[in-house]
């Protein structure tokens, strides 16, 4: 029997705003308990919400991000349920008119591209945290009322490596857009999964099963090929999947079952009366479009056609708006394209990973980068020199200034070069005698004699050239 | 003191001219309210130290001659919440809650010096017609005190009416202003949804539920909603429209020549006691003789009004009421094994019967498989009743009839039977679901207890009300009549 | 009237609203509700086709609060009135299943 797959992933982002969705407790995160918290926040009686104006406009940009079809007349609805961690024991959400429907991105898996529908996309408000011990759990309510986004793919995603080039185009998208850090390992991105899987020529959709637990993108795909083979072997030995949510275990890679799903949650949706509905203008619409920050797909074009970039160097330099914006930033100062993107994703990126940094979070500019490339492509300094020179931008030094102090000028000039040679020269007779018996090796052994009389400054293809000419003199 | 003989007016003179201090009057409240309060049983919870605290700041501030409402006590429904002051909505729910903040309406008031004398009984999360549903006690009617004083804000209505206070807020979700204030003969306004701030009142209907001035007289009314209406940060829902001064022009020479009201035949109709139909006869010839034109309207979407509400207000009840869950304020259930026991004890043991009745059938409306069945059909009827509005307001000015079938009924009469309970709302609820003003002014009386009459207004056009209301006072004797508290059988 | 409604419907409804009825409490319910459902029947008589919803009456439309972060440094106050705290955190008796969101 052979099987087709069916994936649907939601996905919670985490919107960067400086105030709640529908409070004005500033969103940070790392505070003390119940810090950022307000009556509005902990459900207190009378209290009313307030929309969050900057919440709406960038919804609007992630949903045009998606190619999404903005719901001009869209509102909240509350879905109703009680827990700890949601202090009204109902989410202000969108239920019946998201603010966004039917969008796409494109993925590319094995050199094929395939677009994936998106359903719809909704804002509303995160939950507290819990923390559970053994007979208490803790609710922590800072969390309460952070924007989300959630972003609901249509039935078109058929494979685990499929789901994870859609999680991994998506990140990319939204991560461009600014309106969210999407780490998941922050908590700024979360992804519900659910699959099934049927014979092929096979009309409905197989049961499907939700998988929990799945905290990197490798884990989704993991945990899906997983849960893939299992429901086939199920299905091939004559049995039936059960709607139900299972666990996926990290170390085993195995996914377990967790509980079965009886029935439906019934949660009770209903237009939220305490917020008047929400109209977007075409203005407004226009307003973020032009606003918005030129998309991944687009950078990597440019860096193609109009910088030389190499394709695979282009990908690289698109992996983060921030990579990509020090790299535009870095080619607008002045430095040459192709070196820029040589240091960015050599020397930049393995000092960012050897020191587990964001490039935010560096002393690193977009101008000292250029700075040190000018100073490769002009002969000021040899790229053996630009390690030093590279170590001293790190830590926020302008280049120019640092060759200076450092010492780190090439020698390149003829008239201080001469002498040197000369001298060099009338101490080697030997070497002058085997240059002229054809022994070339001398040469090389005379650059470094006056390399190492000059401790290495002088510029080796100026000494090669005033050598040559000397000995053939 | 009682506030039988004096309107805002009166007294503001007498604190002008120094005949009393806003301290000798608060305490003289004091006074007569553990007199009088005795048998009305009106609050729940007095204010005194930080009254008398107020009025004296107050004494030492000046009044303020431009400002009626300067040193003036007044009572808050107990659905409203008064930061450090215990605020209950009469439920055992919240027994012992101590807001941290106060209601926008109680903020305002405080704003223009009254003076908060206490919180007044109500029926349990403003949920009944009655207030025999509180978790407390039992108010009685300021006429009767074997009667019912109407409710949900039976309080503020029975205070007002035994003369404690001169004026009080309420809140009006399906009537409970109007209907109280029509048992106790005074004076009741549900301004339009959205002329005065929800921020700070324990949500029931959140789509119907609108505060309100409950006074004797209406002119006291109008300076009391021009103070408490407007636009408010915290409650999007709030009007940006302008707030006029509702007052200003109530004086001799306001007129109702020349208006064309509207008495739908549905409101006289079956059901409707004969002495209430009759006086709304009167009242409607009233208003002919003093230059009205009064012609009879239809409402037919009328009589599914109260179906609709009991599905809309239960299900955005049930929904509102569900952060009572006894995790982070009000009552928590002591017996308690797991969260689900926390969840499920605390409002078992927290509600009253009413207060679950309407839970269940809101959870019911909404609930999977019912939800178009009851929720949207309810709002679909409710764009109805709202279409029968429009078309009588297109050529009336507003419209008449009585606030309640009948007048205050016994303590215990209907307590036990929800259905009648709720038939009784027949014409108040239309107006909540349609978000206009609506007023009720007394208008007569059955057997020794008021008759009141509502006035139905177009959106945000209390000013209307208000002249219609203010002329047919000045030309009638009813709200002069006072109850003879202490004296009845 | 009263089999507008079933027990085990009133049951689930209570269970979904985390309220617990006694026998009693569930006979009185179950005709009560009854009887009130039966009045929400009589809705049936009305034709609302191509009628719209009306869920709110606010002459309010597209108004929003500028996206200006202030603490109102409620934390203590909201904490003292909360039953059960310890070192800033909400304390609630053991939770049994996860919820999602
Ligand atoms: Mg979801
Ligand atoms: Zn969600």
């Amino acid at each position: 029997m052979n099987f087709e797959t069916t994936i649907g992933l939601e996905v919670h982002v985490e919107l960067k705003t400086n105030s709640k969705i529908f409070s004005p407790s500033p969103v940070e995160f790392g505070d003390q308990p119940n810090a950022n918290t307000n009556v509005i926040d902990w459900g207190y009686p009378g209290v009313l919400p307030t929309t969050n104006k900057g919440v709406v406009a960038s919804g609007i940009m992630a949903a045009l991000a998606l190619h999404a079809d903005i719901e001009k007349h869209n509102h909240f609805d509350r879905k109703n349920y009680f827990y700890p961690d949601n202090p009204k024991a109902y989410q202000i959400t969108q239920a019946e008119k998201p603010i966004a429907h039917d969008g796409w991105i494109e993925v590319e898996v094995e050199g094929n591209k395939k677009k994936i529908g998106i359903a719809e996309m909704h804002i509303e408000e995160d939950a507290g945290k819990n923390t559970h011990e053994r007979d208490h759990s803790y609710v922590d309510l800072n969390r309460q009322g952070t924007p989300l986004i959630e972003i609901v793919s249509k039935p078109d995603i058929s494979s685990p490596d499929e789901a994870y080039a859609y999680l991994e185009a998506l990140r990319q998208r939204i991560q461009f857009t600014g309106v969210s850090d999407v780490k998941m390992e922050e908590g700024s991105m979360r992804v519900d999964v659910n699959i099934s899987v049927r014979p092929i020529g096979q009309k409905e959709y197989g049961t499907k099963t939700e998988l929990k637990n799945l905290n990197s993108f490798n884990y989704v795909r993991k945990g899906l090929a997983f849960e893939e083979q299992r429901q086939q072997r199920v299905l091939m030995s004559g049995g039936t999947i059960q709607q139900e949510t299972r666990r996926f275990d990290e170390n085993s890679g195995k996914t377990i079952l967790m509980r079965v799903k009886e029935g439906s949650d019934d949660y009770r949706y209903f237009p939220e009366p305490d917020l008047p509905a929400l109209e977007i203008s075409d203005d407004w619409i226009k307003e973020v479009r032009d606003s918005m920050p030129e998309m991944p797909a687009n950078r990597r074009d440019r860096y193609v056609n109009d910088l030389g970039v190499t394709d695979y160097d282009a990908m690289v330099l698109t992996q983060t708006k921030e990579m990509s914006d020090f790299f535009d930033a870095t080619v607008n100062a002045g430095a040459d394209a192709k070196m820029a993107a040589n240091y960015l994703q050599g020397d930049v990126n393995a000092f960012l990973n050897d020191n587990h940094l964001d490039l935010q979070d560096t002393k690193l500019t977009p101008d000292n980068l250029a700075g040190m490339v000018k100073l490769i492509s002009d002969g000021t300094i040899s790229s053996k020199m630009a390690k030093k020179v590279f170590k001293g931008i790190t830590e926020g030094n302008e280049p120019k200034q640092f060759v200076e102090a450092h010492g780190l000028v090439q020698l390149s000039d003829p008239a201080k070069l001469q002498p040197i040679i000369d001298a060099i020269l009338a101490d080697n007779q030997q070497s002058i005698e085997d240059f002229n018996n054809g022994k070339d090796r001398a040469v090389g052994y005379l650059v470094g004699q006056i390399m190492k009389q000059t401790h290495g400054k002088a510029n080796p293809q100026v000494v090669n050239k005033l050598l040559i000419a000397s000995l053939k003199g | 003191m009682n506030y039988f003989d004096k309107d805002l007016t009166s007294l503001h003179d007498d604190l002008v001219n120094k005949k009393i201090t806003a301290e000798e009057l608060t305490k003289q409240t004091f006074a007569n309210m553990k007199q009088t309060d005795q048998t009305t049983q009106a609050f729940l919870n007095l204010n005194e130290d930080e009254a008398v605290r107020t009025a004296q700041e107050i004494d030492k501030a000046g009044i303020d001659p431009e400002n009626l409402l300067s040193g003036i006590p007044v009572a808050i429904k107990d659905n409203l919440v008064t930061k450090g002051l215990t605020t209950t909505a009469a439920s055992k729910m919240l027994e012992n809650f101590k807001p941290i903040y106060s209601a926008t309406a109680v903020e305002k008031l405080a704003a223009k010096q009254t003076i908060n004398v206490g919180k007044t009984n109500m029926d349990e999360f403003a949920m009944g017609g009655s207030t025999e549903n509180s978790a407390f006690k039992v108010t009685t009617n300021a006429w009767d005190k074997t009667k019912v004083p109407g409710g949900s804000s039976g309080g503020s209505a029975a205070a007002v009416a035994s003369g404690q206070v001169p004026l009080a807020l309420g809140s009006d979700t399906g009537g409970s202003i109007r209907q109280p204030a029509s048992f106790n003969g005074v004076v009741g306004m549900k301004p339009t949804y959205g002329r005065v701030s929800r921020w700070g009142l324990i949500a029931f209907g959140s789509s119907l539920d609108e505060i309100g001035p409950i006074t004797r007289s209406v002119k006291d009314n109008a300076v009391a909603l021009s103070a408490i209406a407007g636009h408010d940060d915290h409650d999007l829902t709030t009007s940006t429209k302008e707030v006029p001064d509702f007052a200003a022009e109530l004086n001799e020479k306001t007129t109702v020549k020349g208006m064309k009201i509207g008495l739908p035949k549905e409101f006289i109709g079956e059901g409707v006691d004969e002495d209430v139909k009759n006086a709304v006869l009167a009242a409607a010839d009233k208003y002919r003789e003093l230059g009205a034109t009064v012609d009879e309207v239809s409402l037919p979407h009328n009589k599914y009004g109260v179906a609709a509400y009991y599905i809309i207000a239960s299900s955005e009840a049930s929904s509102n009421l569900q952060r009572f869950d006894g995790i982070r304020y009000g009552y928590r259930a002591d017996d308690v094994k797991n969260l689900e026991d926390v969840y499920v004890k605390s409002r078992s043991e927290g509600f009253g019967d009413e207060v679950k009745r309407r839970i269940m059938l809101g959870t019911y409306s909404l609930s999977a498989g019912f939800y178009d069945a009851y929720f949207k059909k309810a709002a679909k009827v409710r764009t109805l009743i709202i279409r029968d509005f429009q078309k009588v307001m297109e050529d009336h000015d507003f419209i008449m009839g009585p606030v309640a079938p009948t007048v205050a009924f016994s303590i215990g009469a209907e307590i036990s039977d929800p259905m009648t309970m709720y038939m009784n709302d027949i014409l108040t609820i239309p107006v909540n679901l349609a978000g206009l003003p609506g007023m009720s002014i007394p208008a007569g009386f059955s057997n020794g207890m008021p008759i009141g009459l509502q006035l139905i207004g177009k959106p945000f056009d209390e000013e209307t009300l208000y002249k219609a209301g203010y002329v047919f006072e000045q030309n009638t004797d009813f709200h002069k009549k006072t109850p003879e508290l202490g004296g009845q059988a | 009237m009263a089999n507008n409604i079933s027990q085990d419907q009133v049951k689930h409804v209570a269970e979904l609203a985390k309220l617990e009825l006694n026998d009693k409490q569930l006979d009185y319910f179950t005709d009560q509700l009854g009887d009130i459902i039966g009045l929400f029947e009589t809705l049936n008589e009305v034709d609302t086709t191509d009628v719209p919803v009306t869920t709110s009456v606010s002459d309010q439309l597209n108004v929003m609060r500028e996206d200006v972060a202030d603490n109102w440094n409620q934390k203590e106050a909201l904490l003292a009135n909360a039953p059960e705290t310890e070192n800033g955190y909400i304390k609630v008796p053991t939770i049994i299943d996860e919820s999602e969101d």
